[in-house]
């Protein structure tokens, strides 16, 4: 579904993403781990539109790199960012139109009922600014907001960020379970252990670069994967 | 003073305020987009005020026509400053975006100048405006009628769009974060393009009521309301459309009232303004409407 071939992202002289190549197949839940600075936002925002890079990005068969992110978004990718970035200033509703920005009216009614179905807090909370949620509710929100443009892919940039164990379970569940409803997604975790349980294929980013990538299940017995990602010694 | 004087002056007050107000929106608006601070938006103002005064006297519009004809011309002039001066400078330091306003502004009072030269020219005013209405010895001349109700039907409807379109939406999604908005599927570009346009579009209608109420144009008249506006745009809470009204009739009202109480400070009038801005400011730095995070419509 997702092609990434030698992809390259400048800012000014600092050279961010080196030339990284990688697969995210229909239906199928992609990680890529990688600590602090390792380019894994990088990746995202470069697919999203959002940064000037070089190389190939195919979606669906076709050339995205180089695109504007409002028209890739249309392509039906969405993006939760990194630090969830809700719009503060705007309802819990509004935020989930902002969502649907280019969803045919028609639906729109649909989608909010498919969120809160899964999120129902935010029912509770439709028309309260979404500055006041909490952490978790706002990762919620922001979950649901990139559900509501129904994307073929769905881009996720470190989803536990600042959150609490049980909540963090709880996002989790909730990605398997988009997944299991026929969503592809591309997951972006410094928390390895429980991005890769999810998972079906991972990569490990460091500096810029590919250093490994193999099946989910591989990487977490992996022994460099063990002791630098997974906190053991 | 007497009473029918008070409200004489109190009228003539909110019809100058409401032309401030006017103007103001544009700063803050662009301002909570971009948070640039669009020196070039008095100069809007004027140009607007030239269409409309050779949509009446070259092209011998109706005042109506001609009046339409200005902000069309004026929307479409501040979405050209947008896009050839600003939008190259978008990821560039906020300095460089606010001097090149500055040069924008130099551009257009000296391209008028140019082009039509420094000798005030006079204004026509539609019959309709020239008269006025005498209720109970207060004489209230129709432009000051006129401009606080077009000012407030205006700002009406702005409202409405922030609050209750998509697109409005969009803008009050964009002034808290840019990248966010884009990756919702929002055409960004678009979306301050169309800043621009309602911006320059009301500072029109208020250089043209400007002109109705004082009725000399001249390539410069732009500078102090503009000043004056921004003034009250960042008094009412800069990047509050309501706050930009607000701060527009406060320093209109009280410019007139000062004057009508103390005609010896007359001389400073146009002082009053940024004398207001600071004591305001340095009471509630974020402004009248403003806060310090979001809400920025
Ligand atoms: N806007 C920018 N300007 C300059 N350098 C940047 C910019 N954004 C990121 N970088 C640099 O690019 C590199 C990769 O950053 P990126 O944000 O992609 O890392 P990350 O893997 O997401 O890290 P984290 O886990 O901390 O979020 C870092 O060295 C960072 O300093
Ligand atoms: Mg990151």
């Amino acid at each position: 579904m997702l092609k990434v071939s030698n992809l390259n992202v400048y800012y000014g002289v600092i050279h961010a993403l080196k030339g990284i190549s990688f697969n995210v197949p229909e239906g199928k839940i992609i990680t890529l781990i990688g600590s602090n600075g390792a380019g894994k936002s990088s990746t995202l925002k470069a697919i999203a539109g959002l940064v000037n890079t070089k190389g190939s990005i195919k979606f669906l068969g076709g050339e995205i790199a180089g695109s504007k992110a409002h028209l890739v978004s249309k392509k039906g990718i969405a993006k939760v960012p990194e630090g969830r970035k809700v719009f503060a200033n705007l309802t819990v509703l509004e935020n989930l139109r902002m969502g649907g920005f280019n969803r045919d009216r028609n639906t729109l009614e649909k989608g909010y009922n498919e969120v809160f179905n899964i999120f129902p807090v935010l029912k509770e909370r439709a028309k309260q600014l979404a500055g006041t949620l909490s952490g978790g509710e706002q990762q919620m929100l922001a979950l649901g907001r990139a559900m509501m443009s129904e994307p073929a892919l769905l881009m996720l940039d470190e989803p536990s960020l600042g959150l609490a164990p049980k909540i963090v379970s709880e996002v989790f569940d909730i990605i398997k379970e988009l997944n299991r409803k026929g969503m592809t997604i591309l997951l972006v975790e410094q928390n390895a252990a429980q991005a890769l349980k999810i998972s079906d294929y991972g990569y490990v980013l460091e500096n810029g670069k590919i250093t490994l990538e193999d099946k989910a299940s591989n990487l977490i017995v992996n022994e460099q994967v063990r002791k630098s990602y997974l906190g053991e010694m | 003073m007497n009473f029918s004087e008070v409200i004489q002056q109190l009228v003539n007050g909110i019809s100058l305020g409401s032309l401030y107000g006017l103007v103001a929106i544009g700063y803050t608006m662009v301002y909570g987009v971009l948070r640039l601070i669009n020196f070039a938006h008095g100069d809007i103002m004027m140009v607007g005020t030239y269409m409309a005064f050779f949509g009446v006297s070259a092209f011998l519009l109706p005042w109506w026509a001609s009046f339409i004809f200005a902000m069309v011309l004026a929307a479409l002039l501040g979405v050209v400053i947008d896009k050839v001066a600003y939008k190259p400078l978008r990821s560039a330091s906020r300095i460089s975006s606010l001097i090149t306003a500055i040069g924008v502004s130099f551009l257009l009072e000296n391209l008028f100048l140019v082009l039509f030269g420094g000798v005030p020219k006079a204004f026509p005013i539609p019959k309709l405006f020239a008269g006025s209405l005498n209720i109970g010895g207060v004489i209230l001349p129709f432009v000051s009628i006129f401009a606080p109700v077009l000012g407030i039907v205006f700002l009406l409807i702005l409202l409405q769009l922030l609050h209750h379109t998509k697109y409005g939406m969009a803008m009050r999604a964009l002034s808290l974060d840019i990248e966010t908005t884009r990756i919702m599927g929002v055409n960004v570009d678009a979306v301050i393009s169309l800043v621009f346009a309602i911006g320059s579009a009301l500072a029109a209608a208020g250089g043209i009521l400007w002109s109705l109420k004082y009725p000399s144009i001249n390539p410069l008249m732009g500078i102090l309301p503009g000043l004056k506006a921004f003034a009250a745009a960042v008094l009412g809470g800069i990047g509050d459309v309501t706050g930009a009204a607000i701060g527009g009739f406060i320093i209109g009202v009280s410019e007139i009232l000062i004057v009508a109480i103390f005609p010896e400070l007359a001389g400073y009038k146009d002082a009053f303004a940024f004398l207001l801005l600071i004591l305001v400011l340095l009471f509630k730095p974020t402004g009248i409407m403003g806060k310090d995070l979001g809400g920025r419509f």
